[in-house]
């Protein structure tokens, strides 16, 4: 037990001292060595980047009212007893769940309500908003059924125009998903791009200690001790990466948050960006190692075969 | 300890450089091995090293066939030999402490026993003071005597030598030839390459000598 102790130390002092002098090697040539850190960075921001844009889009576009709705505008010379049997009758037709009569001055109160042009609407002489019905269809009424809904809504004599009110967030929602498609390919390709980025660095690296490597194997180093201080100099790599990523993050949404916030004002939401990008703090730097791992470990694995001390 | 039987090597380019070698060493003992350039002793000791492997024949190293190592086997095997290169081949960006410390580093000794046996290896060789120094600010014989703190550092079974006096005068090479006496001295078993026969013939060893890749009959004692 102590034997097994005293090896557990012995091996984790080696881990250590390792990690430590694979990063004293990277401090040797700082510059070149930052370059790389800068190109992982960057491959590592951009997908980080608009991934965060969306999830924040979504999480906005998912506070508008989910299901479908269609506005019926009614005529102006609709009396209001016709309209409230309208009302009546499409409450029982099958595609509709819940009907919403609101009448010419409901619709007025509402508007000034929400847009708070009271002066202006006060001086027009009659009140221009049409009385409505807010149909709200079942869930399950696909989007052909709609159209023909549509279409039946618009040849009612009460109606003046029937609107599907969610056709374009439906649109929005597919526009999303093949953001969403498009942002995973994108950081699948840049990922590639930096276990391609640290695995190149590596292999140069490895190049230029042959002689090195080959020693170690005369002297009976095995390929894992061999490996180590390349894994974890990937692992810098990496982690470094991660971090500069993290302050790009912080640089492009520090520059969007003002006008990000205003446009959502606009919308009546909030964007919350920061608080995504801080949590990217724990996320990039560990996925930068964890990639900074794997991109070293393939090319070491490689490389270090075909090594063979002469 | 070693023994060759039947020893053949034709490497890939199809060049002979073992023809049926057969001798054996006593555990313990120490022998010169000769001949001229070309005669097969550097691929003599990269079989016993495990860097070649014979074409047909046995090598036996401690009663063990070493062609029948696996890959994995191999790297342990190597830590019970020490060599010793004619041109160091020590590791320039590290102090001479830890060049001579790499073996034991390899095979995981602790940072206490690192530290003493390095410094007993060291001291043996005389080069104590200079433990903080880079290969590079030593003189040649200096930094051969450094290959040998290396080499000996982890206690091997074996210790082998190519041409380690190769590119120092007669001086140092016979302070160098003292060195691997001392350590034949405590029981390892010690051959060293050289084509330097004045040197062999002053200290009176046995001798190996190859002739195109056999034992020279004609010169065995
Ligand atoms: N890697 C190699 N590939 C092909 N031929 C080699 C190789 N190493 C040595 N030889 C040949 O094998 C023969 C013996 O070489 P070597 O063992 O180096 O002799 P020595 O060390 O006695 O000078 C020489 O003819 C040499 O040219
Ligand atoms: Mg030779």
């Amino acid at each position: 037990m102590i034997r097994l102790l005293a090896f557990l130390k012995t091996y984790l002092l080696h881990h250590l001292q390792t990690a430590f002098s694979s990063l004293g090697k990277l401090w040797e040539s700082p510059i070149s060595n930052s370059l790389t850190s800068l190109a992982i960075g960057i491959a590592l921001a951009l997908p980080a980047c608009l991934f965060i844009l969306l999830f924040n889009f979504t999480q906005v576009s998912s506070q508008w009212q989910d299901g479908s709705q269609i506005s019926l505008f009614l005529q102006q010379s609709l009396s209001d007893n016709k309209a409230k049997s309208l009302d009546k009758k499409l409450n029982t037709w099958p595609e509709i769940s819940t009907t919403n009569y609101q009448t010419a001055a409901e619709s007025l109160a509402e508007f000034k309500q929400r847009f708070g042009m009271d002066d202006l609407l006060d001086v027009l002489p009659d009140n221009p908003l049409p009385a409505v019905i807010l149909v709200e269809l079942k869930d399950e009424v696909q989007t052909e059924k709609i159209n023909t809904l549509l279409k039946k809504l618009n040849a009612l004599p009460a109606v003046e125009h029937a609107q599907f009110d969610m056709a374009w967030l439906q649109r929005l929602r597919n526009l999303n998903k093949i953001g969403s498609r498009g942002i995973m390919l994108l950081g699948i390709l840049l990922s590639l791009s930096v276990l391609l980025i640290i695995g190149n660095t590596i292999r140069l690296t490895i190049i230029n200690r042959k002689d090195e490597i080959s020693i170690i194997k005369l002297i009976g180093g095995t390929n894992s001790f061999i490996r180590r201080p390349f894994l974890y100099t990937g692992f810098w790599y990496g982690i470094f990466g991660g971090f500069i990523a993290w302050l790009i993050l912080l640089i492009v949404f520090y520059l969007l948050d003002s006008p990000v916030n205003n446009l959502a004002g606009l919308y009546g939401s909030q964007f919350t960006l920061q608080w995504y990008t801080l949590l990217s703090f724990f996320i990039l730097p560990f996925l930068g190692a964890l990639l900074g791992i794997i991109g070293a470990g393939f090319t070491v694995h490689q490389q270090i075969k075909e090594i063979e001390p002469k | 300890m070693i023994r060759f039987g039947g020893v053949y090597k034709r490497y890939p380019s199809g060049q002979e450089a073992l023809s049926g070698l057969s001798f054996h060493m006593e555990a313990g003992s120490m022998a010169f091995l000769t001949g001229h350039s070309g005669a097969g002793k550097s691929t003599l000791l990269k079989l016993i090293a495990g860097v070649e492997q014979p074409s047909s024949g046995q090598v036996l190293i401690d009663g063990k066939n070493i062609v029948q190592l696996s890959k994995s086997q191999m790297p342990i095997y190597r830590r019970k030999i020490g060599l010793v290169f004619q041109d160091y081949q020590l590791l320039h960006d590290r102090t001479v402490f830890d060049n001579v410390a790499l073996p034991l580093i390899i095979a995981g000794a602790d940072h206490q026993e690192i530290g003493r046996r390095v410094r007993a290896a060291l001291d043996k060789v005389g080069l104590l003071e200079k433990e903080r120094n880079l290969p590079v600010a030593l003189s040649g014989g200096e930094q051969q005597r450094v290959g040998i703190a290396r080499a000996v550092v982890n206690r091997p079974m074996i210790l082998l030598a190519d041409e380690p006096t190769g590119n120092l005068d007669a001086q140092l090479s016979s302070e160098i030839m003292q060195l691997f006496k001392q350590f034949n001295q405590i029981g390892t078993t010690v051959l060293i390459a050289t084509h330097d026969l004045n040197l062999v013939q002053q200290m009176g060893y046995a001798e190996i000598a190859l002739k195109q890749g056999r034992v020279d009959a004609g010169k065995m004692a």
